[in-house]
Parts: structure tokens; C-alpha cells; sequence
């Protein structure tokens, strides 16, 4: 067996990109849980948000946690705008049009950047970038620390603003019953197009909190968006806190995993979770509804 | 079915003819990759146009079938034509082997999707790590030019090859339109509930689509090793091929038998167009493609071969 030592240091490393990915799946388990399509173009989408971070340091010298204020509320609008004029009026109310739509438009968008920033990873310098914290016997980075508070901030704001605001009652009565809401008053397109727009804002955070600890170059999404659908599945298609807690967990099996196997056969241990969970329990470990 | 057979033999004659007259080796590439993306296609829309079954991975029995096309040849020392035989009851035997796990819980909609999206990482990530597949560089095969090796020395020779692929797909989809198995999958893919109070056996129907689908896949896969001699794990089982297939069905128009046809042929064409067109600027004819392809579904939506459909409703409406 390992020693506390190593295995310590690997648990926490795991639970602070775990909240990162619990940030982005959020997102994806919004959108999944209200408009019930499954957003192909979130990976693009947070690799869009990456390179705005990029550039508003490079460019501006903005420093990415001060970038918060403008790249989650300029997400918030691209997804509202997306779903709004693209996907919402492309999709005829067929799901594999919408399916082909967020396709379509992941494509358009990995391309972009692709001819604007070229295929290079790129990174950015800030003070803290080499900064380690000392927890116990394990040093862990302080942009990671930074993270996790500020995944698990997020993600508590946007319990709040699900549970607790007449915006958050909106979307959980079109998420049940989207006629039944349009008879009240309420209107559907909004209410997507407000839930489309939060969970790419999601994605506009993650990417403020991962940067000075990551890279960016135009593939780096497609990693981040299978681990999302697992995280997503794992607890529960449209559960918030299962997405939470899976976030964490597939954080930790990932740190551990690797730990074990070496980083290739590591990211195995996330799918063979995945198709076992879908397969004998696919309304999630923490889901109560199918 | 006559109507159906006779289109096909109709078609696969056009093909051979312009092949006889062409010589210009654009042209015959193109038909060539034209046909290959025809046959995913129609591979794909076996399970997910009839079967209703959308599958995201695909390229779960593609790779398996280049795989098993470059080891049999390359470790076992088979000969080309028995390794495609192999490719593609292999390709097949996973099809088998992933409905009867996913069909058996009840999987259906996005979680099918996602599964088989996930069984063709878990496929790539082996791939990459085990040693009789190359690991991450892949396999090469330095194939001499004869007969038994599949090597031909133009390109016409893998045209009837694949072309063969593709009228044995068309034929496979007209029984599925006209038999009683292709109506019971058609009645599952209506209403699964439905079905059974009929007496389908949905679990039954649904594990022969995905096979017969699995195997056509297989075949393309074999084919592509055949033709570039060469593969490598994302090439066989990265998203690409998966998304590839599936577009072509479902812009061509899905469940029906010429819609994967005229879907591969015109994203063939557009893909072709738009990098010779704009080649130099890397992503720039991608960026074209995805914005077809938004557009296409904007205003198509029952895919092209709906559109004589749309616009009869159209001005059925407006009257």
C-alpha cells in the first residue's frame, strides 16, 4: 500500500481539480436538466473563455482572477445569444438537430480558434503561478487553492440563485413541466436561453480559476468535456449537488487512478465508472429521479 | 423492394460507369472517399436512422475493424481478404457485445449516446496502451501491390471494392425497409412500448441493428487501412469518425434509404470545396463547414432528402 504521505498530497490534488470539474459539469447538468440536449459545444465553449482569459492578461494585464467580472457575464451573454438565435430556432424541437446544432457550432468554434491563435499551448505567467501552500505533508499550488474556494463559492451561488429566486423557481418549472410553465406566464425561451447563458457562465469561472494553473489551446476542451458527461451521469442528469460531489469523487478516482496506473491508463478508471454507473445505475448515484 | 433493388443496381452502374470514363485522379479520389463516407453513413443509419438507437461512438467498430484488418495481416500473417473478413465480423462481435450490455439495462436516448461515446474512449485509451496495437504511433502496413493484398494500382480497384461495401449497405437497408425485422425495428424505434405489447422482442431487434451496423462499420475501417496502409488510435477510435457518420445520416435525412447517399456525397463535396478553396488559412474551412452544417439543420430540418417533403408542406400550408 502507499504511504499517507503520497497518497495524501494525491487525494487533495485530486479534490481541488475535482471542483474545477464539478464547476464545469454545473454547467452542463443546467443545461441537461432544462432543456434536455446535450451541449456537444461546452468543451468549445470553455475553451473560448480560456483563450479570453489568455488575452485579457496578455493583452490588458488583467490578472485572471480579476477577469471574473467581464469573462463570466461576456459567457453569460454568448450562451444566452447562442441559444437564443442559433440553437433554439435551428432545432425544430428535434433532439438530434439540436444535437447537430451544438456540434455545428463546436466545430465553428475549435476552429476559430484554430486560425486565430494557431494549434501552440499557450500559458501565462502570474506572481502566484509557482506559489505552493503546505497542508499537512502534502504542498499544494496556490492557484489550485484558489480553485477549489472559488469553484465551490460558485457553485453555492448558484444552488442559492436555483433555489432561492423567482429566476431559479422560473427554470425549475419549465425543467418539470415546460407547458404547464408557458400556461403560468412564464416564458420558455427565456428561461432557456437564461439557463444556456448560465452554464456557459459556469465555464467562464472555471476558465478564471484554471488558467494560471493550466494551459489553453484550441483542443484543450475536448478533454475537459467527456470527464463534464461523466461527472454529469455519476450524479445524476440535472442534480446540482450530485454534480458537485461527483465533481470531487471523479477528481479524486483521476489523482489516485493515475497514482497507480500512469497517466494514460489512469483516465481509464473515469470511463469504466462512467459505463458501469450508466449501465446498472443511470439516474446517478446521487440522482432520485430517472 | 424490386423499386428499391432496381434504384440500387441503377446506381452502383452510374458509379462504375463514371469510374470506367474518368481518368483524372481528383475525380476518382473523390468518388472513392465520396463512397467510403457513404458507407459509415449508411453503417451508422442502420442502427441510428431504423433502430432510432443514436450511437456516438461509432468509431468504436471502425477502429476495431482497421485494427483487426492491420494485426491479421501484420502479426498473424493472414492473407488481406481473410482479414477483412475478420475486420468486419469482429467490428460486428462489438456491436454484439456492447448492445447486449446497453439493450439489456434499458439504455436508450442520450445515455446510449453517451455510453457509446464512452466505450470508444475506453477503445482508444487500450489502444494506446497496449503493446500488439503499436501504442500511440500505430501500425503500418508496407503492403505489396497484388490481387490477394488488396493493393491495387489505381484507384479504380478500391473504387469496386468499396463500392461493393456500399451497395451490399444499401441492399441490407432496403430489407430493413421492406422485411419483417426492418418493421418490427422501425415499430421499436416509433414506440418501444408499443412494440412490445405487439410482441417485438425490443432487446432482440435493437442487438441485430447495432450488429449489422457494427459490421458495415468494421468494413470501412478495414477499408481505410487498406487504402492509407496506416493507423493510429485517434485516427480509429478518436471522435471524428463517429461524428463523421452520424452527420452524414442525419443531414442527408436519417430512416430513409438514399438520405445517408446524398448526405456523405454533398459533405464530401463541401469539405473538398472549401479546402481547396480556403487551404491555406488552417481552421478557416472547418469554420465554413460548421456553419453549413448550423444552417443546413436551421433550415432543413428532416435533412435533405426531407426537403422535397418541407416544401410540399410548405405550400400545402399556404394554401
Amino acid at each position: 500500500m502507499l504511504e499517507f504521505g503520497i497518497l495524501f498530497p494525491s487525494v487533495l490534488n485530486g479534490l481541488t481539480t475535482g471542483a474545477v470539474y464539478a464547476l464545469i459539469a454545473l454547467g452542463l447538468t443546467l443545461i441537461y436538466g432544462v432543456l434536455h440536449i446535450i451541449n456537444f459545444a461546452h468543451g468549445a465553449s470553455l475553451m473560448v473563455a480560456l483563450y479570453a482569459v489568455y488575452g485579457l492578461k496578455q493583452h490588458l494585464g488583467i490578472d485572471p482572477y480579476l477577469a471574473l467580472p467581464i469573462v463570466v457575464p461576456g459567457m453569460f451573454v454568448l450562451g444566452y445569444g447562442l441559444q437564443r438565435l442559433i440553437i433554439n430556432r435551428a432545432s425544430h424541437g428535434r433532439d438530434e438537430n439540436i444535437l447537430l446544432v451544438t456540434l455545428g457550432i463546436s466545430i465553428v468554434l475549435e476552429n476559430l480558434a484554430l486560425m486565430f491563435f494557431k494549434s501552440d499551448t499557450r500559458s501565462i505567467e502570474t506572481p502566484y503561478t509557482l506559489t505552493t501552500v503546505a497542508i499537512g505533508p502534502a504542498m499544494i499550488a496556490l492557484p489550485k487553492l484558489v480553485a477549489f474556494a472559488g469553484a465551490l463559492v460558485t457553485s453555492s451561488l448558484l444552488l442559492w440563485l436555483v433555489t432561492r429566486t423567482d429566476l431559479g423557481r422560473a427554470i425549475r418549472a419549465v425543467a418539470k413541466e415546460k407547458h404547464g410553465a408557458k400556461l403560468m406566464g412564464i416564458d420558455v425561451d427565456h428561461v432557456y436561453a437564461m439557463c444556456f447563458g448560465i452554464g456557459l457562465a459556469c465555464l467562464g469561472a472555471a476558465a478564471c480559476f484554471l488558467l494560471p494553473a493550466y494551459y489553453v489551446n484550441p483542443q484543450v476542451g475536448g478533454g475537459f468535456v467527456l470527464v463534464a458527461f461523466t461527472i454529469v451521469v455519476l450524479g445524476g442528469m440535472g442534480s446540482f449537488a450530485g454534480a458537485l460531489m461527483g465533481g470531487l469523487l471523479i477528481g479524486v478516482v483521476e489523482s489516485v487512478g493515475g497514482l497507480f496506473l500512469g497517466e494514460s491508463l489512469g483516465q481509464i478508471g473515469i470511463f469504466v465508472i462512467f459505463i458501469a454507473v450508466l449501465l446498472f445505475r443511470p439516474q446517478g448515484l446521487f440522482g432520485a429521479k430517472a | 423492394m424490386t423499386r428499391d433493388i432496381a434504384a440500387i443496381v441503377l446506381f452502383a452502374a452510374g458509379v462504375l460507369g463514371l469510374t470506367a470514363v474518368a481518368d483524372s485522379g481528383v475525380v476518382l479520389t473523390f468518388v472513392m472517399m465520396a463512397l467510403y463516407a457513404t458507407l459509415m453513413a449508411q453503417a451508422w443509419n442502420m442502427l441510428g436512422g431504423y433502430g432510432g438507437q443514436f450511437s456516438f461512438g461509432h468509431a468504436l467498430f471502425f477502429g476495431t475493424g482497421a485494427y483487426m484488418q492491420a494485426i491479421a495481416q501484420l502479426n498473424l500473417g493472414l492473407n488481406a481478404w481473410v482479414a477483412l473478413a475478420l475486420a468486419v465480423v469482429a467490428a460486428a462481435g462489438v456491436g454484439l457485445f456492447v448492445g447486449a450490455l446497453t439493450f439489456r439495462y434499458g439504455l436508450k436516448g442520450s445515455y446510449f449516446a453517451l455510453v457509446t461515446l464512452a466505450f470508444a474512449e475506453v477503445f482508444r485509451i487500450l489502444a494506446v496502451s497496449v503493446g500488439f496495437t503499436g501504442g500511440g504511433v500505430g501500425l503500418m502496413l508496407p503492403l505489396q501491390e497484388s490481387f490477394a493484398n488488396l493493393q491495387f494500382s489505381s484507384r479504380k480497384g478500391y473504387i469496386v471494392l468499396v463500392l461493393g461495401f456500399v451497395v451490399a449497405a444499401l441492399l441490407v437497408t432496403a430489407w430493413l425497409r421492406h422485411s419483417r425485422f426492418g418493421a418490427q425495428l422501425q415499430a421499436v424505434r416509433d414506440n418501444e412500448d408499443a412494440a412490445r405489447a405487439i410482441g417485438v422482442d425490443p432487446f432482440r431487434v435493437k442487438l441485430g441493428a447495432i450488429t449489422l451496423s457494427g459490421g458495415f462499420m468494421g468494413a470501412a475501417g478495414a477499408f481505410y487501412v487498406q487504402v492509407f496502409q496506416y493507423i493510429d488510435p485517434s485516427i480509429g477510435f478518436g471522435p471524428h469518425t463517429s461524428v463523421e457518420a452520424l452527420v452524414a445520416a442525419i443531414v442527408g435525412g436519417m430512416g430513409t434509404l438514399w438520405g445517408p447517399v446524398l448526405g456523405a456525397l454533398v459533405l464530401h463535396l463541401l469539405a473538398d470545396f472549401t479546402r481547396n478553396l480556403f487551404g491555406q488559412l488552417p481552421g478557416l474551412n472547418l469554420v465554413i463547414y460548421g456553419s453549413v452544417l448550423v444552417v443546413i439543420v436551421m433550415f432543413l430540418p428532416r435533412g435533405l432528402s426531407g426537403v422535397g417533403r418541407s416544401v410540399r408542406d410548405a405550400w400545402r400550408a399556404r394554401k
